[in-house]
């Protein structure tokens, strides 16, 4: 580019000079265009972030810094992490979290597999329906059954167990899991099952040693979804755990008593319960528009 | 060869049915089960602190949760929630997304700033907007209206339902950015060339090439955010209670307070078969433009 504008100059033709101031001024325009560009986009990404970043911020302050004056300069400090790890219950929450999370995305992958397995090889007239009928379970609005289940797992002595949020938080996800494994799997050439196929394989290696290992990636970043989704899942553990069973969502809105409000214990609380649900989010961001959407945007 | 083409097809059929069978069956149950439970109880006189009193009701509980100013309060809330946000979200994502698809340095960073909120729990961000953000005293937003000589705002109880709505629109801005950027990639450039050496501006190729293109996007965003917003929960179990009043009660809230403060299932019960009507006239045009695209 320089070299090709140097070279005109240099020959200093009339006409190249005009051509040059020209060129010039386009450029001009498209810097600031640039520059402007850069600058909303940063300061609107700015805004959106900055609650975030001030709950963090927050986080390092001591109780009295956090409640002045909304400042940047301050000396950090560990005593609100410090604090909240000292009460041994935050563990407890995190690891409810950790084990309803993990362990309902485990149980929908287990009964998701074998079913969009066959719905996207082995599909029959039936399959769409199925599919959209799955959808539609979604769609049933968690509010309208609180009761029912309510009192059924008061009967059953399902309320406040980790057990029963992970049987909440397994169907809860299994139509976005089915949906999404589907999609991915619908994606990756017939031939290659085929072949397995014609070489004995059986159902079971067919997806065992072939499926599973080509759509990892799309199995990844669909157990990524259920993990969020199920983490930050707030209307069934809010109505449905009290202290056992409770993961940080709702030992984060025990801080909304009046009693309990301290602000940077608070932040480093929910710094550390957000942290690693923000990064899973960040890695499938792309992905997780097919899950969200039932395939409709890709 | 017919012979083994019968057999192959109910070999098919049950080997479709043993993997597909766990999946279907328990979301049927997880379906009907409670769905018809809720039915039930709605035509049930049902109060856990009145044990005595049971039987049919017939439509008593509709006629008294009808009649109950609390739930006009509360469908008038939640459609001025869901409306609000909706509003916020859709017009400003799809902003967003053209802002975000220019290229710019660090675009890639900004992208993920601003879709962050997403991700963080309901009850996170409810309460960091609560304190820190909108305290009339120590939060950011005051001390922003008074370094420009505003008066400082008291959020929670001289505008209650616009503070709910603030925090969901932040919280789902980034999902219709998201979705609406990831739309936005499958844009034809040459197009967008084409109609720009044409002499098209900004805002025609905007409104001609850009817009028609995400429809489908917007109206799945529309959709999506809708079946949510009908029965957010958690913001306003953390910060108002459904409060001052009822002014930030929407029909999710007045459910959990009819069920499990007030213990009365039968009303509650009602109130979620209102619910879950509402949400399934959105959901018919959501599953209808879903099968369509699972055709091409």
């Amino acid at each position: 580019m320089t070299t090709a504008r140097t070279k005109p100059l240099a020959s200093t033709s009339n006409q190249a000079a005009i051509k040059e101031g020209r060129h010039a001024a386009f450029m001009n325009t498209a810097a600031r265009r640039r520059l402007g560009l850069t600058v909303l986009g940063w300061t609107i990404a700015g805004v959106i972030f900055f609650p975030i970043f001030w709950m963090v911020l927050t986080g390092f302050k001591t109780e009295a810094a956090a409640i002045a004056e909304p400042s940047l300069i301050f000396s950090p400090t560990l005593e609100s992490y410090t604090a909240v790890h000292g009460r041994a219950d935050y563990f407890k929450f995190a690891m409810n979290s950790v084990v309803v999370a993990f362990g309902s995305t485990l149980l929908a992958l287990l009964i998701a597999i074998p079913s969009a397995y066959s719905m996207a090889f082995l599909p029959t007239k039936r399959t769409k329906g199925t599919l959209l009928w799955m959808l539609s379970t979604k769609m049933l609005p968690p509010v309208g059954v609180l009761v029912p289940i309510y009192l059924l797992f008061r009967d059953v002595g399902l309320l406040d167990t980790r057990t029963g949020l992970i049987i909440v938080y397994t169907l809860m996800n299994l139509p976005i899991v089915v949906w999404m494994l589907y999609t991915f799997f619908k994606d990756l050439p017939k031939d290659i099952l085929e072949a397995g196929r014609m070489d004995g394989a059986s159902t079971l290696q067919e997806v065992l040693f072939l499926l599973l290992p080509l759509t990892l990636p799309g199995i990844a970043s669909t157990g990524l979804l259920s993990v969020i989704l199920s983490w930050n899942e707030a209307f069934w553990s809010l109505n449905l755990t009290s202290s056992n069973a409770a993961p940080l969502t709702a030992y984060i809105a025990s801080f909304s008593s009046p009693e309990g409000l301290f602000w940077a214990k608070l932040s480093a609380a929910s710094t550390m319960a957000i942290a690693p649900i923000l990064v899973f989010g960040w890695l499938t961001q792309k992905q997780m528009v097919r899950g969200l959407t039932f395939g409709a945007v890709k | 060869m017919n012979k083994t083409r019968a057999s192959g097809r109910t070999v098919g059929g049950w080997r479709n049915l043993s993997l597909q069978g766990p999946a279907v069956t328990l979301l049927l149950l997880w379906m009907l089960v409670p769905l018809g439970m809720t039915l039930w109880f709605s035509f049930q006189r049902y109060n856990l602190l009145m044990p005595g009193m049971t039987g049919f009701a017939g439509l008593e509980n509709y006629q008294y949760l009808f009649t109950d100013p609390a739930l006009w309060t509360a469908m008038g809330n939640t459609l001025l929630l869901v409306g609000s946000v909706l509003a916020i979200t859709v017009i400003g994502g799809t902003l967003l997304a053209v802002l975000f698809q220019q290229e710019f340095p660090g675009r890639g960073v900004a992208r993920v700033l601003a879709i962050s909120p997403f991700f963080v729990m309901p009850t996170v961000s409810a309460l960091v907007w609560k304190n820190m953000m909108m305290h009339p005293a120590n939060g950011v937003l005051s001390w922003v209206a008074e370094s420009l000589g505003l008066p400082a705002l008291d959020w929670f109880s001289s505008l209650p339902l616009t503070s709910i709505v603030i925090i969901v629109a932040w919280q789902w801005l980034p999902f219709a950015l998201l979705i609406l950027l990831t739309a936005m990639q499958s844009l034809d450039d040459d197009q967008v060339e084409a109609a720009r050496m044409d002499g098209a501006g900004p805002v025609a190729i905007f409104f001609f090439i850009t817009l028609p293109h995400l429809k489908r996007a917007i109206s799945v965003v529309i959709m999506i955010e809708m079946i949510f917003l009908l029965t957010i929960f958690a913001e306003i179990f953390v910060t108002t209670s459904g409060g001052p009043g009822l002014a930030t009660t929407n029909l999710a809230y007045l459910i959990y307070i009819r069920a499990l403060l007030d213990f009365d299932v039968g009303t509650a019960s009602a109130g979620g078969v209102i619910a879950i009507i509402l949400a399934n006239i959105v959901a018919i045009f959501l599953v209808r433009m879903v099968a369509k695209n699972l055709e091409n």
